[in-house]
């Protein structure tokens, strides 16, 4: 018998039609645990550097989290893993919400699509019957709308739905999967989802999910349960609302939104608007949230409420979470009231929230600049909220110059030419960027940005406190508890840091500590997207419920695997290389590495290199950012160093040929 | 009968309050019930042998936590609906009965019927120490026992109003016929 996972994948090929039930690994399990991890290796087994990401053989893997659907409170995350069309590299978008324990309960961790299907069509898995239905009749409906019609003619409540909107329908480079209140949105995984001609995946299950060592797992469960309340009644002093407590950001609790709307970049991330948070608008936001706002509502097993269900006048209700409630407001320099409605479009739609508001604000700077006329935009409205609202309707269609930009900035940028590429300035590996400009180059950010490959910081930063506290007392009193580091040494560095002088940034933490802080917060994260645990409960806040002191025993009692925190240490690394080697193979390299030039205005070229320097070596990377020989082989990823050598990737030597390489 | 100082023997009612304004609608209490009702106990779960279920439309707001209760045979002949804060419910959304007009409460392979049973052992159900959004309170109450000179009383109103309604004499006839029968 196979604990906390099912053992089993559903494997579907679009092309011919074909289902089938495959076992799974247990070995694999062992080495990849699940989720990402597992995903990576699929991945890197049957997607060759070749493989298009708009083509028959990329796949798209929709992959249960180890934990999902034991009673590991907030284990509940889907991993979407493909080619993005976008970054031409491996995406890994998660979503929360209810889909993962229902596949679990269905009797799959992982349903593994591959091949293109002539129509459209969606997928219903219910128990042992999986079948591929006729969606024509779906054909530009709204995900939401789509999940509620399915859910009707199969007479299924309960069924729970990701589908695509117009935008993945019409391969939007950003297009999302949404699943209800929540979506995987980065990368364009919706795009490839549309390519496939899949409206939308539906699962039903009602089966048991087995755990290996009952009265310890539910132990463990209850700590964790004990240590969110306290948690939760005892918010970190001294940092902003959002980072206090636990949970996603609680951007549908919490209404103070002075730090964002100050600190954060409007328009095309351009412009700062210091003042811009008045007891006026306080009130008025708050009246207008409060007045959208039914209930705020949590994923599956989470007693966080990170999401809300919306329903404004006129609008089809719709559930939101997190940070996609300014990102128009803030694209289109307007109000909350405005963000909250064209994000119900948008989420019918199915977009991902924070290119998309972007691509449209530098479509309009490209006007405003002259590099795009106004034959560019024919009857397009006067007002900047009619503009967007054009836009967003012009870019899900494909028409016109909504063809250009469904393909994001950076390849807008190219197409259009005649300088847009100055205009496309927030990117990061071909791919928008959360809207922060900054004064003094930040070490830790710094290397977070540049190697990270989830190609978002909310989903690479976390654990360690975003900025020191003023007074060494404070810090003293925030390491009293602070169980969840995986070294002592990180006490002593955050004990250490301070605003001014020797021991503040950029030197200070040196390049050793912020490897050691980076690679500590970047390992959180993968061991969530493997086990799929929630990064609100884990990775993302301070001080959090799972660390890497009780996720080996979690591991253990839960999927009757032997684990430790070594093991668990190397685990995460191996699957990490693996995305990493999957990259390199795409043709990812060092040059690739670089946050926006304009992220901070303070930069230190020289430092910077050196971090980078630093940070491979950590890694057992070489200065090209390529996985050594050395350091795959430790890790039992022989096959990636032989392909490696193969490819002419790397020498027998651990070198990469060249630098221009 | 001693007269007038009477022991009144009390029992004790267990209650789970629900507010299902406060439910977020997550789920734990099925998952946790579930795993509870395993044999050995937590060597598994799922929701759909849960003796709790959330009846959850979240596009409508409606959420109503629901305990298993009684099995029933047949299905009820009309079904209702109720409007509560502008929110239409299906009158079922409110019933604990196992019943053939639904898949609630009813063991997922063998259809077996499923009752709450207060997570017998166990200082509350563990569906309301999961429910961290305290919209599942356990409220612990005692009642009187009906005492006995009462429980006399009442029956001699009833025998009275039935002496009323078929004379004296029918009523007396009837019990006799009754003794002998025993």
């Amino acid at each position: 018998m196979r604990y906390a996972e099912t053992g089993f994948n559903l494997e579907i090929d679009l092309t011919r039609g074909n289902i089938e039930k495959v076992a799974s690994d247990l070995g694999d399990t062992e080495l990849y645990l699940g989720g990402l991890g597992t995903n990576a290796k699929i991945l890197w087994d049957r997607v060759p550097p070749e493989v298009e990401p708009f083509s028959p053989e990329n796949l798209l893997i929709f992959g249960a989290g180890l934990l999902c659907g034991t009673p590991a409170t907030g284990c509940n995350r889907t991993i979407v893993t493909t080619i993005s069309p976008q970054t031409r590299l491996m995406a890994f978008s998660m979503m929360g919400g209810f889909f993962a324990p229902e596949l679990k309960y269905a009797g799959y961790d992982k349903v593994i699509l591959r091949g293109q299907s002539p129509d459209l069509v969606y997928l219903y898995i219910n128990n042992d019957k999986v079948e591929i239905r006729d969606a024509s009749h779906l054909k530009g409906k709204g995900s939401i709308e789509t999940a509620e019609l399915i859910k009707k003619e199969l007479k299924e409540p309960k069924a729970q739905v990701a589908a695509i909107g117009m935008a993945g329908e019409n391969r939007v480079y950003y297009a999302s999967v949404e699943q209800g209140r929540s979506s995987a949105s980065r990368g364009g995984i919706g795009a490839v989802m549309g390519d496939k001609g899949l409206k939308a995946i539906v699962v039903r299950g009602t089966k048991d999910i087995n755990i290996a060592e009952p009265e310890q797992y539910l132990e463990l469960c209850n700590e964790v349960l004990e240590y969110i309340k306290i948690r939760e009644d005892n918010p970190i002093p001294g940092v902003m609302p959002i980072l206090a407590g636990l949970g996603s950001p609680q951007e549908m609790k919490v209404h103070d939104e002075k730090w964002h709307t100050e600190n954060f970049m409007w328009g095309n991330s351009r412009t700062r608007r210091k003042d811009f948070w008045t007891d006026e608008i306080a009130k008025d936001w708050k009246e207008t949230m409060e007045n959208a706002q039914t209930r705020l509502i949590s994923c599956f097993n989470c007693p966080m409420k990170c999401g809300a269900t919306l329903s404004l006048p006129g609008l089809p209700t719709y559930m939101m979470k997190c940070f996609t409630k300014l990102t128009y407001t803030m694209g289109a320099f307007s109000d909350l009231n405005f963000g909250l409605k064209i994000a119900q479009r948008a989420t019918e739609y199915g977009l991902d929230g924070f290119s998309a508001p972007q691509v449209m604000a530098f479509a309009l700077e490209l006007l405003d600049n002259g590099i795009l006329t106004d034959k560019d935009f024919p009857e397009m409205p006067e007002d900047n909220e009619g503009k967007f609202y054009y836009l967003l309707d012009k870019i899900v269609r494909r028409e016109g110059i909504g063809d250009i930009l469904a393909n994001g900035t950076y390849w807008a940028a190219k197409e259009i030419g005649n300088g847009a590429e100055e205009y496309a300035h927030n990117n990061i590996k071909k791919i928008e960027q959360l809207p922060l400009k900054l004064s003094m180059l930040n070490p830790i950010y710094f290397l977070m940005y540049a190697t990270g490959e989830k190609m978002n910081i909310t989903q690479i930063e976390g654990q360690f406190p975003q900025a020191p506290f003023p007074k060494r007392k404070q810090r003293e009193k925030f390491c009293e508890d602070w169980i969840q580091v995986p070294d002592e040494k990180f006490k002593q560095i955050f004990l250490d840091w301070e605003f001014r002088g020797d021991n503040s940034i950029p030197y200070y933490p040196t390049v050793e500590m912020t490897c050691d802080i980076v690679d500590w917060q970047e390992m959180m994260h993968y061991i969530d997207d493997a086990l799929g645990q929630c990064a609100g409960l884990s990775s993302f806040p301070l001080k959090p419920p799972y660390h890497i002191h009780n996720y080996p025993k979690f591991i253990s009692a839960g999927a009757g695997i032997d684990m430790d925190e070594d093991k668990l240490t190397k685990a995460a690394k191996r699957y990490r290389t693996l995305v990493r080697a999957i990259n390199i193979r795409r043709g990812m390299r060092r040059k690739d590495e670089k946050p926006p030039e304009d992220h901070w205005k303070k930069r230190f070229p020289e430092l910077e290199e050196k971090l980078l320097d630093g940070y491979y070596k950590l890694k057992g990377w070489n200065n090209d950012g390529i996985p050594t020989k050395e350091s795959l082989e430790e890790l039992g990823l022989d096959y990636v160093s032989e392909d490696f050598i193969k490819r002419g990737i790397l020498t027998d030597g651990d070198d990469a040929p060249g630098d221009d390489a | 009968m001693t007269g007038d100082k009477i022991d009144k023997k009390m029992k004790v009612i267990k209650t789970i309050k629900i507010d299902v304004d406060k439910c977020n609608g997550c789920r734990a209490c099925e998952v946790i019930c579930s795993a509870f009702h395993a044999a050995p106990k937590y060597s598994s779960n799922n929701p759909a042998r849960s003796r709790i279920r959330i009846i959850r439309d979240p596009l409508r707001d409606i959420y109503v936590p629901v305990y298993a209760g009684e099995y029933t045979v047949a299905e009820c002949a009309g079904r209702d609906k109720y409007t509560i804060d502008g929110k239409e419910y299906d009158e079922c959304s409110f019933c604990r009965a196992s019943c053939p007009s639904r898949d609630e409460f009813k063991e997922p392979d063998s259809g077996l019927p499923l009752k709450c049973d207060m997570c017998e052992g166990e200082d509350e159900p563990l569906c309301v120490k999961w429910c961290l959004a305290d919209a599942l309170t356990l409220e612990t109450r005692e009642e009187e026992e009906p005492d006995e000179q009462g429980e006399q009383e009442d029956m001699e109103i009833g025998l009275e109003s039935l002496a009323d309604k078929y004379g004296l004499q029918t009523i007396m006839d009837s019990l006799a016929r009754m003794s002998e029968k025993d």
